[in-house]
């Protein structure tokens, strides 16, 4: 790798970290209060393994960055103020009712299913481990929330109208998902990363696929509310401050 | 490389590794599940490394610093536990034994995929308990990520599975 790439490179891997890590907090507030018993462990798994694969991310980050990939993700995550973090939008929005929850999981599982193979051929063999061990256990998380969008999508006049509610007020925000990152062409070009932009075609004809099962139409266009992956919703220094509230009181503890 | 006096030797390493067990699973060590994949002699220091199963699996951590305490009460100076994912573990590897030890345990053992789960994913989990094969998924996610929910027709025992990965 181009030794002036490896900037971008850790930049583009901690925005992959901070979507994983935020979205795992916001889907663990499920715990304990999910719809059923099962999906209730279900969903919470679901949270734990994306936290597990933000961790792998954060690994790699640090390497590039020169820390300690042992314990630098834990300084990332709880000791960061919201400006610092670069994860889009719309995983820190507030957990809403079950269909928006896992509707956003599921996007996110989508677009997951997209990229992680081009990555698991990334030109920087660590970057490439790391996909392609995540990219198998992904296939159970998308397999999981496929069905729950159909079961949601085709169950009954309720729980069709909240999803159809929630796509309308998610849908924007999934876009940011295909923003490109800086430098993400320089990093293209060297075979690092897949574009962003042409994951978003193939995102887009899988999950219209899977709407056409569930009886939701394909919104059209949208346009995601930033661009920029420094700009945060106020919600998002809320979870903040619940999730480091522990590490913050209590600095170098161990549970 | 060089050897010390009083230190154990690689099988003895081995042998003590056996001892470390998956918390969650507490009936097959670190070695048969193949999370501890190689062990490094460099004078009183020993490296071991091990792989994650599932990424997020909570009990990782934990079979880390047993075995890392394990290591030093064998006598070394320091140890260190690296992780390496390449290549990704996968339940293809377990043996024969280990399948049937989690069969034992009540966990509906994965089948053989051969680098392609989706082949197997359909396939019935056979019951732990009557061996029927006659039983239906209830949730993709049990209680740990590396499990799903089943549940028997023939002897109506509900049972975890060891999912194929």
């Amino acid at each position: 790798m181009k030794a002036d790439l490896k900037p971008d490179l850790a930049s583009y891997l901690l925005a992959m970290a901070d979507d994983e890590m935020i979205l795992a907090h916001r889907n663990s507030e499920w715990t304990g209060h999910a719809p059923i018993l099962e999906e209730d462990i279900a969903f919470t798994n679901l949270a734990v393994d994306e936290m597990g694969h933000a961790g792998l991310w954060y690994r790699l980050h640090a390497d590039l960055a020169d820390e300690d990939p042992e314990t630098y993700p834990d300084r990332l995550v709880f000791f960061r103020e919201a400006p610092f973090f670069r994860n889009i939008q719309m995983v820190e929005l507030l957990r809403g009712d079950w269909a928006f929850s896992m509707l956003r999981q599921y996007l996110f599982d989508v677009a997951e299913s997209v990229w992680l193979p081009d990555l698991a051929s990334s030109s920087y063999q660590p970057l490439a481990e790391t996909a392609s061990k995540i990219a198998r256990e992904e296939m159970y998380h998308l397999r999981h929330t496929q069905a729950w969008i159909r079961r949601l999508g085709r169950g009954t006049p309720e729980s069709h109208r909240r999803l159809s509610q929630a796509l309308d007020e998610i849908w924007p925000y999934a876009l940011q998902l295909f923003v490109p990152q800086p430098a993400e062409e320089e990093l293209a070009a060297e075979g690092l990363v897949p574009l962003k932009s042409a994951a978003r075609e193939t995102w887009l004809a899988k999950v219209e696929a899977d709407f056409k099962a569930s009886d939701l139409a394909l919104p059209d266009g949208g346009e995601p509310p930033t661009t920029d992956r420094r700009a945060h919703s106020e919600h998002l220094v809320g979870l903040l401050t619940e999730m480091q509230s522990v590490a913050r009181a209590y600095p170098g503890v161990s549970w | 490389m060089q050897e010390v006096t009083g230190l154990p030797t690689i099988p003895q390493i081995w042998e003590a590794l056996e001892g470390v067990k998956d918390p969650e699973i507490p009936v097959v060590s670190v070695v048969e599940l193949k999370v501890a994949r190689q062990v490094e002699v460099d004078g009183s220091h020993i490296r071991v490394t091990i792989t994650p199963t599932f990424a997020g699996c909570p009990a990782l951590s934990a079979m880390r610093d047993e075995i890392r305490s394990t290591l030093l009460g064998l006598g070394f100076e320091t140890a260190e536990v690296s992780l390496k994912l390449d290549p990704p573990w996968t339940t293809d590897d377990l043996s024969q034994e280990t399948l049937a030890r989690l069969r034992q345990f009540g966990l509906s053992p994965p089948p053989k995929h051969g680098g392609n789960v989706r082949l197997v994913l359909d396939q019935p989990a056979a019951c732990p308990y009557c061996g029927s094969d006659d039983t239906q998924v209830k949730n993709d996610f049990g209680s740990t990520a590396c499990r799903s929910i089943h549940v028997c027709n023939n002897c109506h025992q509900p049972f975890e599975a060891f999912k194929p990965l």
